[in-house]
């Protein structure tokens, strides 16, 4: 039974990890792309390896899987923050029919 | 089954690789990279399911940790400030 649940969430992760990866050569400007693929592939990921600690036997594993997952999901949305905040500044102009660019109404202000 | 597991992530490595050579800008690049850092991290948890292996978590943990720090570098390389800031 718990093996059965962890091939399905190793399945459903995988997928969010295609999709994710799919966005990132498929979206037009680097905002969208990150947007995309951080979240997708984050949540793949996460689920990828909760699938592992469930479906593996030993209790070291599932605890190192575990671990692995509570860091990505602090790290990457980190990541992704600082990856943005850096794209801005160094002059990366958003796409041409972007609606809302909050970081320049700010700093009109 | 673990087989498809295997390709469907070579697939997405590859789709990170080919944003990696062809992203127009650093922030694309960028992107790409911490991505494929993430991506290999769950690469490694099933490579370790699939032998029965205890140690590829360990591998996991140890570049999930390097790919983050690697991505702030970057990150912060791009705004144009020091790590002091």
């Amino acid at each position: 039974m718990s093996d059965t649940i962890g091939y399905i969430l190793i399945i459903i992760g995988i997928l969010f990890d295609i999709f994710g990866c799919i966005g990132l050569v498929r979206f037009p400007d680097v905002y969208n792309r990150l947007q995309a693929s951080t979240k997708c592939v984050t949540l793949g990921t996460i689920l990828l390896l909760v699938g592992v600690a469930m479906v593996s036997a030993s209790g070291p594993t599932s605890a190192k899987a575990i671990i692995c997952a509570v860091f990505i999901l602090i790290t990457s949305p980190t990541a992704a923050h600082a990856i943005a905040k850096g794209a801005y500044a160094s002059g990366v102009k958003l796409w041409e029919q972007s609606v809302v660019d909050k970081y320049a109404e700010q700093k009109e202000k | 089954m673990i087989t498809l597991f295997y390709i469907s992530l070579l697939v997405c490595c590859f789709l990170c690789l080919y944003r990696i050579g062809r992203g127009p800008t650093a922030p694309d690049r960028t992107v790409a990279i911490d991505i494929l850092g993430i991506v290999i991290v769950g690469f490694c948890a099933l490579i370790g399911l699939d032998t029965q292996k205890d140690f590829y978590l360990n591998i996991a943990l140890a570049w999930a940790l390097l790919s983050f720090i690697g991505t702030i570098a970057l990150a912060k390389f791009l705004e144009g400030r020091s790590f002091d800031e």
